[in-house]
């Protein structure tokens, strides 16, 4: 169960304040360190978090008031005939009652569904972007098992046209990995699909980091003879390597914040970035997403959890999540998975189409991701799939319920539920608004709002968004 | 699942067409649903389809139930063909990737300099358990074929009903290519050497038809006799020669190379920018093969890709079929509902999964569609079959009912139920 010591982020995402205790400067001149100065000879070496902070900005948006609709609300809610109201960037009312701001345009729901923007807990765009070529292939430091050091935010490339195909699926936020080559892959980012000409534009603002870590086959394939490892069973033994240097590196720097607070003359640790992103995980800032396919495996690394006092966010794939589901509910371990995804290799083998439903019945927290630039187009049906699959086996859920898998728990797994994932009132208005239901193979996502603005719109196809590469290339602006 | 062995139709049904008064496990009545015959007959909205000896015996207006006839209720429910995959390596392959022998690639061997004399009907594999998973979401046939070859010629595949026995329904079905980027990057560097040895491979092929190829004669083609005599039956128009390619000029190209080889029957792989040229590939009778989620650029000659490239090639007169998968062929329903979504017709896309790929292939004389004579691969969806919510519920593969029971199925039932008093591997569902 949870530990005292857990992060709490999978109720609450890290906090602005925080964020801003954080990123204090050395040079800060506020008077709580000008006192500790007073009584250290040292300046006091504080790491800056956030040194590539999101310079989001949402898209102007008009109060909208969409009417006669079936609204999903992503934790478990559905309601025909409703109405929702978005102004200033956030969901201000839903239902009858609803104060409506002297301005606004209304848009008749009749017929149609909405539900919160889709988040995708996995995907690669940006860092393995369209076109694929070895030129923009950055999504994986393939030199060392260990690279808790790169960042996924510095390989992504804000014109991969995926971006603006995602958004045409829904999708209005989503976490970039970096691949599964290595134990530790490095910090995931995830993002805003608002994309413009730097990632720091997209940056979801105040979304704890991740990092990436995988089980199983692909890094023993890939350093199997590049000095290992070679097996799973030295692939456990990385990891705790890994963690035990982390511990030490933490210790090193809870001493040194001891020792100033002390007013000791204390000299800061030297810093080293691969540790900084594990003790970030062991702080509890950094949420762990570890993709893993196998159900052995995935108990073994919740025991590396346990041993090392971190919490692993949750399992990516998962493929056999149902062999232990009731562990990962114990554990508080999500699982981001397919809906029915399997045997493109063996670790794959024992995929089956009721794996999310099972998993959500379970009591644990159920995400469905794409990991594809085609699927995360389409992830409404990939819910859909997965739970009429899980209904046909007798596991009765709703589709307010099933909606959870691809908003509200993705969102907790990211810790952004507090800003996100939702259709809530003072969540961000994050919104999509489909021509039919969305566990229908028909329905398209019609309208899609981030933070309130208009980001797409399939009834006005010239305001599509375009990327630099598609700009005056064959379909530029065609129906995608 | 439950077979809905019933008795109702000996004693409450007065069946005009009762041959028998007992029920024979070789005759069924699928009564009552609504039938997609992808014939002339069209869509009946509430037929009986019936099936004896493996074929399918007639389809009536209306609900009946013969006497003789076990009785399958379809009230509410719809029934089509069986689907067929329209470019798998089903029966080739188990695991892909790091998990041993896998027989849709190659790799050099003398018999061959070119890979078309490549013969997967070797290869197949009747107890796959991706045939039961496949089968039994209502993909009764699969054309099948090689993925990945170092040679300009993938070589020749096959046709194969999803049965335990016997699969094999077409051997040297087709001969498949690739004149696509990644093809040419593999094909001396560029298209100016693809393009050149391909059509000096059809050349010689026609040159080889009449002469001795045995081994005291000389011959001294680029290709390999083996080759000579795989490719002969291509330029002859015997076997449909499959041809993936995107861009918009290669497939300029492929219509020109369609006259030069006037038997040549040519079907396009893939096709992104396919929407581009569709007028002129159905003035060519070429039909393309679609996966029509496929809408990005992920390479400099797919920039063109777009959901709408299926609807827009049926609009044009193209035949076109859905299904470029393996594992999840069964998700070409879905393909298909998605490519309804973007603009295809519901009888254009219903026809892409069933009678169009018959034809492509030359099967559609045994099936593709429901008439009687037909082979009796027929399939009770619980809905609409590209909705992605509805299932397969009843399958038939020449005219036996298959079990709806797969691997997957097996370990869902072991799991469902975690609290066990013994290991789970005493759990036997």
């Amino acid at each position: 169960m949870y530990n005292k010591n857990k992060p709490t982020w999978m109720l609450a995402a890290i906090s602005t304040a925080m964020l801003s205790t954080l990123t204090l400067s050395a040079c800060s001149d506020d008077s709580a360190d000008a006192k500790a100065k007073s009584t250290a000879t040292s300046e006091h070496v504080v790491i800056n978090a956030d040194p590539f902070p999101s310079t989001y900005e949402p898209i102007p948006a008009v109060a909208t008031l969409i009417t006669n609709a079936t609204i999903i609300d992503g934790i478990g809610g559905l309601n025909t005939d409703s109405q929702i109201l978005l102004q200033d960037g956030k969901i201000v009312g839903i239902g009858a009652d609803i104060s409506l701001p002297t301005k606004y345009i209304e848009i008749d729901g009749t017929g149609k569904f909405v539900t919160p923007g889709i988040i995708d807990t996995h995907s690669h765009l940006g860092v393995y972007p369209s076109p694929d070529t070895r030129s923009h292939a950055d999504g994986n430091e393939m030199t060392s098992p260990v690279t808790a050091q790169v960042w996924a935010e510095h390989s992504v490339w804000p014109q991969d046209p995926g971006f603006q195909r995602a958004l045409a699926g829904g999708v209005t936020s989503l976490q970039i990995l970096p691949g599964s080559a290595n134990l530790f892959g490095g910090r995931s980012v995830v993002l805003k699909n608002l994309p413009d000409r730097s990632v720091q534009d997209m940056k979801f603002p105040n979304a704890p980091y991740g990092i990436k870590m995988a089980c199983g086959e692909n890094p023993k394939r890939v350093y199997g003879k590049k000095g290992g490892p070679s097996t799973r069973m030295a692939n456990v033994a990385g990891y705790r390597k890994a963690w035990i240097g982390a511990a030490e590196y933490k210790a090193k720097w809870d001493q040194y914040e001891a020792d100033f607070a002390a007013g000791k003359d204390t000299k800061a640790p030297k810093r080293d970035l691969n540790n900084e992103t594990l003790k970030g995980v062991l702080d509890g800032d950094i949420i762990v997403h570890m993709h893993c396919y196998r159900a052995d495996e995935m108990v073994v690394m919740m025991d590396v959890m346990q041993e090392f006092d971190y919490q692993i966010g949750s399992f990516h794939h998962a493929v056999e999540g149902y062999k232990i589901a009731d562990k990962l509910a114990q554990n508080n371990v999500c699982a981001s998975m397919w809906a029915d995804w399997w045997g493109f290799k063996l670790e794959a083998y024992d995929g089956i189409r009721e794996n999310v439903a099972m998993v959500h019945q379970a009591g644990a927290c159920a995400v469905v991701h794409s990991d594809s630039d085609i699927g995360i187009q389409r992830l409404n049906q990939e819910a859909a799939k997965a739970w009429s699959d899980g209904r046909r086996a007798g596991i009765d859920i709703s589709k307010a319920d099933a909606w959870q898998w691809l908003t509200a728990n993705a969102a907790k797994s990211l810790g952004i539920f507090d800003q996100t994932g939702s259709l809530e009132v003072g969540k961000n208005a994050d919104v999509v608004l489909w021509s039919a239901d969305p566990f229908s193979t028909y329905a398209q996502a019609e309208k899609v709002f981030i933070d309130g603005g208009l980001a797409f719109d399939r009834t006005e196809p010239d305001t599509w968004p375009v990327s630099d590469f598609e700009l005056g290339q064959i379909g530029e602006g065609d129906h995608k | 699942m439950k077979r809905l062995l019933t008795m109702f139709t000996l004693v409450g049904v007065v069946g005009v067409l009762g041959l028998s008064t007992s029920v024979l496990a070789s005759q069924f009545a699928i009564v009552g649903g609504k039938v997609h015959t992808l014939t002339g007959q069209g869509t009946l909205a509430e037929a009986t389809v019936l099936i004896k000896d493996g074929k399918v015996e007639q389809i009536i207006a209306g609900s009946t139930s013969p006497r003789g006839y076990e009785r399958i209720d379809a009230a509410g429910k719809v029934v089509t063909p069986g689907f067929i995959g329209a470019y798998t390596a089903l029966g080739l392959v188990e695991v892909g990737f790091s998990a041993g022998q896998v027989d849709a690639s190659t790799t050099n061997h003398p018999v061959t300099t070119i890979g078309a004399a490549v013969d997967v009907s070797y290869g197949i594999n009747a107890d796959s358990t991706l045939i039961p998973i496949t089968r039994m979401e209502g993909f009764t046939t699969a054309v099948t074929g090689i993925e990945s070859s170092d040679y300009l010629f993938k070589g020749q595949g096959a046709v194969i009903q999803l049965m335990d026995n016997d699969p094999l329904l077409k051997a040297r079905a087709f001969m498949a290519l690739s004149v696509n980027n990644a093809s040419a990057s593999d094909t001396g560097g560029t298209r100016g050497t693809l393009w050149v040895a391909l059509k000096q491979a059809l050349s010689e092929a026609e040159y080889a038809i009449d002469t001795d190829l045995s081994p005291t004669q000389p011959w001294y083609g680029m290709i390999s006799r083996a080759d000579a005599k795989a490719l002969g039956h291509v330029v002859q128009g015997h076997q449909p020669l499959l041809i993936k390619a995107d861009r918009k000029a290669d497939l300029l190209h492929i219509i020109a190379l369609k006259e030069a080889f006037s038997n040549l029957n040519v079907a396009i792989i893939s096709g992104s920018d396919a929407w581009r040229v569709a007028d002129q590939l159905a003035a060519a009778n070429i039909p393309v093969i679609v996966n029509p989620e496929y809408n990005l650029p992920g390479a400099f000659d797919t920039l063109g890709a777009t959901l709408a490239n299926a609807g827009r090639l049926d609009k044009a007169g193209v035949k076109v079929a859905i299904g470029i998968e393996t594992h999840n062929i069964r998700l070409a329903t879905q393909h298909a509902g998605n490519a309804v979504a973007n603009g295809m017709s519901y009888d254009a896309a219903l026809a892409s999964l069933t009678k169009n790929v018959a034809e492509i292939f030359g099967i559609d004389q045994q099936v593709g569609s429901l008439a009687p004579g037909m082979r009796a691969d027929v399939v009770v969806w619980s809905g609409d079959p590209l909705e992605v919510t509805e299932a397969a519920e009843h399958v038939f593969i020449a005219g036996e009912p298959i079990k709806m029971q797969s691997r997957q199925t097996l370990l869902r039932d072991r799991y469902l139920n975690l609290k066990q008093d013994k290991p789970m591997v005493y759990t036997r569902p």
